[in-house]
């Protein structure tokens, strides 16, 4: 088994099922109809990337687990997500925010990994790249109506810039796992993704006229399975069915 | 929120070389986000390939009073409906 690889694909298909997981809990509470379908719709693909890269770490790992036994029967300290994913929804500001900055991250990584010496990782990267650049155009255009629109939301969406920032620095801090896929050539070096990273965070932030916040540099350990409290809660409602009733179906 | 927001009525293109088709209407702060309502809403199975959106009060539409002036004197005038032709059957979308 390519241990390096399993762990890899479970960092991207687990911070693609977290984000989607969490943009479905919006599902009847968004701020208009259409941000409902919208967010939906988001989830979906999300949910559509996790099921491709998971069915992919399933088959690397070779001990007959498919996506649905690694979505729903894994403890949170076996899920390897960006801690940012896992922050939760609070509202439609952080939301928003968090997503942004997690699409902008995938834009990167999605677009170095067309050119993985791992096909099947270029294809999927390939298709979620697509959506990805729907994304970036949905979450920085809600960034800019909201930094940039009344003062309320400026005041709102600057807090959850704020809160959230100190999660980004996990996203270009590479550790042992992203450094031999990159020598491989499986995967982008993280660090170099970082400055197209920055740069198009920071025109986005000065069209939303949003400062950005002091860098804070402690990496959070999402994808080495450490998590804050709010994974756990999640999954035991994500996982409750299949935990309380084994194999179920419909 | 959205109460706040203009209505923009929606013209999708389900194929090249059809016609935009009005589909519905949704719910915008702006014409960016118009176009992005109308692709999640109306375009989710793949309904379309392009949209058009345009603000519901830029339409200018005739007035329901004038039906008969305006409509009622094509009635009598079928020699207008092109239905005297043989139509190959190789055309499509007439």
């Amino acid at each position: 088994m390519n241990e390096p690889l399993l762990r890899y694909l479970l960092r991207l298909g687990d911070t693609s099922l977290v984000l989607g997981q969490r943009l479905g809990e919006w599902i009847g509470h968004a701020p208009a109809l259409e941000e409902d379908l919208a967010l939906a719709n988001l989830s979906l693909d999300f949910i559509g990337q996790a099921r491709l890269l998971l069915t992919y770490a399933g088959e690397v790992e070779g001990r007959g687990r498919d996506e649905d036994a690694l979505a729903f029967l894994r403890d949170p300290q076996e899920f390897f997500n960006l801690t940012l994913a896992e922050q939760p929804n609070r509202d439609f500001g952080y939301t928003i925010v968090r997503q942004w900055l997690i699409d902008a991250w995938q834009l990167e990584v999605y677009e170095g990994l067309l050119r993985s010496s791992d096909r099947r990782l270029a294809d999927i990267a390939a298709k979620a790249l697509k959506e990805t650049r729907y994304h970036y155009r949905f979450s920085s255009g809600w960034l800019v109506r909201l930094g940039d629109g009344t003062e309320e939301s400026h005041r709102r969406v600057s807090r959850a810039l704020d809160d959230l920032w100190r999660f980004t620095h996990e996203l270009f801090t590479p550790d042992e796992v992203d450094e031999q896929l990159a020598d491989a050539g499986i995967a982008p070096r993280l660090q170099e993704l970082e400055p197209r990273w920055s740069a198009r965070i920071d025109e986005t932030l000065r069209e939303a006229t949003l400062e950005r916040p002091q860098s804070v540099h402690y990496p959070w350990h999402g994808k080495r399975g450490q998590h804050t409290e709010y994974l756990g809660h999640m999954l035991a409602e994500m996982q409750y069915l299949q935990r309380a009733y084994p194999g179920a179906k419909w | 929120m959205s109460a706040d927001w203009p209505l923009y009525e929606v013209f999708i293109r389900s194929r090249s070389g059809l016609e935009h088709k009005h589909v519905g209407s949704v719910h915008a702060a702006d014409a960016r986000m118009a176009i992005e309502h109308a692709r999640d809403v109306y375009t989710r199975r793949q309904e379309g390939v392009s949209i058009w959106v345009v603000r519901s009060t830029d339409i200018v539409a005739s007035d329901p009073d004038e039906a008969d002036a305006l409509f009622e004197p094509a009635r009598d005038k079928i020699y207008r409906h092109p239905t005297f032709y043989d139509i190959p059957e190789e055309v499509k979308n007439l």
